[in-house]
């Protein structure tokens, strides 16, 4: 079921948590709302799920306007960061409940219920737990309950807010894998929120940046990370170095007052210089960091760091080491000025 | 000894329980053992024939029957108390809360004086039930409205907590399951709070058995309709009859203990059911 929202506002007293949000979520897709904290993507996701109501703005599920539907008239599953399972209820009455308080018209047989229950464990891979509760499960397991028992209800879309946050590294990354797969499985529109860029990138179909109650870009991980639209999407996705006008002017012959914004990765590091462009710097520190090397260096007359990321092949090839005089320059930059947004490309 | 001290890494094993063992042996048996001395004196005769006298059934019927009825009265309005002060925002809220401790902090006697006067046929409240032909004062309804009184804050304070303690995600993920208000508290809410609930029905309870004080003054004290058990032992005290007070006592602390004792069973087994 695809969802459009228009010119959607929230507010909680004087603070602006949603301003004049816009956006179309295509049928089956999986959506990061991705963002730091504060910038109202929770609120945003509580909205979709009637869970909380905007001040003025539109919501449509499937062109239809479900801005008065109560949450339990959505059919939306929802999955909290803190699983939300019912404590007092084993892990099958967990996933039972949305069968159970169905109308008495709608309700399925106890036979049938049991058997979707099942179904539903064996699909999140946990039905051996069927009669322990919530209290005797790990974070992860608890989590896919609390996926099982949202999808009990055959919802038509599935929100999650933060469903992988409060667990541990290892846990997380299993997690969001197995949940990319469950999704394309069952192709339900899903939309998840992060803080995770890593976690957006890595499983969503398309990300929406969200800062300070805006969106600041929606697309492919791929265009988010490779064209942002925006400073704060550079910043917040992935590494950045900022130059200003003094240092970029002979790169970016650009004299206005302007920052570039260079990925670590696109910073060409050189014993001689490049050419008469070229920033003559020194090394501050190396650090080897699994496959890449990270390079700091600090221009002569400034104290600010500049990262770069070598590969362990280039770096061995041509290794470095505290207080050696080097030049870089970049082979791909952004400029952003006060108000409007150029592109450049070094030749 | 060793063989009952399992291994834990918290120190003073011995110490914490020689010194639980003394402080209850001072506080509660060797006071509560004594009143058993002093009924043995009667012989099982003797002790039946007190207890299984007219009045005295009578009036551990009054007392058992309005120590329920009060307390029953109080886990119902006691858990409306408690949801209002855990889940609304209202001005005076905070001393809303205050009040409900009143109860705790008044002479008994005080509150039974004030209640009589509030409840009897001429009293500012009482008229109005007297209007409709209803007794309150010097009746068994005054005793039960002097024992809801003394017992309201132990099923607030008791069940606030845990009230507090149920997020309000796990109400919202019960709604987006499709669940509707009544669902959502009976299924989810009250499996949550009952435990708490029954201990503070419990304490209610308890409580309002040995109640003396307040309920005096309202009760009427009318022999085999309004009288209850402790006043009951405060005559046979007047008539230096101490081995037939200790008699009635010693009744009402085993039909207190055994009613005590399976309201726990009921709240560890659903506790077991509940998995915690």
């Amino acid at each position: 079921m695809s969802i459009t929202i228009e010119n959607l506002n929230k507010s909680f007293g004087a603070y602006k948590a949603l301003d004049n949000i816009n956006l179309e979520v295509n049928s089956g897709e999986l959506l990061a709302l991705l963002g730091p904290s504060g910038c109202g993507k929770t609120s945003l996701l509580r909205i979709i799920g009637g869970m909380e109501l905007a001040d003025t703005g539109k919501l449509l599920f499937h062109g239809e306007d479900v801005r008065q539907r109560d949450a339990r008239e959505r059919n939306v599953g929802f999955v909290f960061q803190h699983y939300a399972l019912f404590r007092h209820m084993t892990v099958f009455e967990n996933v039972a409940f949305g069968l159970r308080v169905k109308p008495k018209k709608e309700r399925h047989s106890e036979a049938e219920i049991k058997r979707r229950v099942h179904e539903l464990l064996s699909l999140v891979q946990l039905d051996f737990l069927h009669d322990r509760y919530p209290a005797q499960l790990s974070g992860g397991q608890r989590q896919r309950i609390a996926l099982a028992r949202a999808l009990a209800v055959e919802p038509k879309i599935l929100l999650l807010d933060e469903p992988f946050g409060a667990l541990d590294a290892q846990v997380r990354k299993e997690l969001r894998r197995w949940l990319r797969r469950l999704h394309d499985e069952l192709h339900i529109t899903s939309i998840f929120v992060t803080h995770d860029q890593e976690e957006a990138l890595e499983v969503a179909d398309r990300v929406v940046v969200m800062n300070k109650g805006r969106i600041e870009q929606v697309g492919t991980p791929d265009e988010v990370y490779a064209a942002p639209a925006t400073p704060f999407v550079y910043q917040f996705i992935g590494n950045v170095n900022l130059f200003h006008s003094r240092d970029h002017a002979p790169w970016t012959e650009h004299h206005g007052d302007a920052v570039a914004y260079v990925r670590p990765h696109d910073i060409d590091i050189s014993v001689l210089p490049q050419d008469d462009t070229a920033l003559p710097v020194e090394v501050k520190l190396v650090r080897a960091i699994g496959s890449v090397v990270r390079v700091e260096v600090a221009a002569d007359d400034s104290s600010e760091l500049i990262e770069i990321e070598l590969s362990r092949e280039r770096f061995d090839a041509a290794p470095l080491a505290n207080g050696d005089r080097v030049f870089i320059r970049p082979r791909q930059f952004r400029v952003f000025e006060t108000g409007e947004q150029h592109e450049f490309s070094a030749t | 000894m060793s063989q009952f001290k399992a291994h834990s890494v918290l120190p003073g094993f011995n110490l914490a329980l020689g010194f639980t063992l003394l402080y209850l042996s001072l506080i509660v048996l060797i006071p509560l053992s004594a009143l058993f001395f002093k009924t043995a004196t009667l012989g099982w005769g003797g002790f039946w024939e007190v207890v299984t006298g007219e009045r005295v059934l009578a009036a551990l019927r009054v007392t058992f029957v309005t120590s329920f009825a009060a307390a029953v009265i109080n886990a119902l309005f006691g858990l409306i108390v408690a949801w209002v002060l855990v889940r609304y925002r209202f001005p005076g809220k905070r001393i809303v809360d205050a009040l409900v401790d009143l109860p705790f902090a008044l002479p008994t006697a005080v509150a039974g004086i004030v209640l009589a006067t509030l409840y009897a046929p001429n009293g500012w409240l009482g008229q109005h039930f007297a209007a409709h032909d209803i007794k309150v004062a010097y009746t068994p309804l005054g005793i039960v409205v002097a024992l809801t009184f003394i017992g309201l804050p132990f099923v607030v304070r008791t069940v606030q907590p845990v009230l507090a303690d149920v997020e309000a995600e796990v109400e919202e993920a019960a709604a987006s399951l499709g669940a509707g208000r009544w669902d959502v508290f009976r299924r989810v809410i009250f499996p949550a709070i009952y435990p708490a609930l029954l201990t503070g029905f419990a304490l209610a309870f308890a409580r309002a058995i040995g109640e003396y004080g307040s309920v005096i003054f309202i009760a009427g004290n009318m022999p085999y309709i309004s009288e209850i058990a402790p006043l009951l032992i405060v005559a046979k005290l007047e008539q230096y009859d101490y081995a037939g007070a200790t008699a009635i006592a010693v009744a009402m602390l085993l039909i207190s203990f055994a009613l005590l004792l399976s309201i726990n069973a009921l709240q560890w087994w659903s506790s077991r059911r509940g998995g915690r």
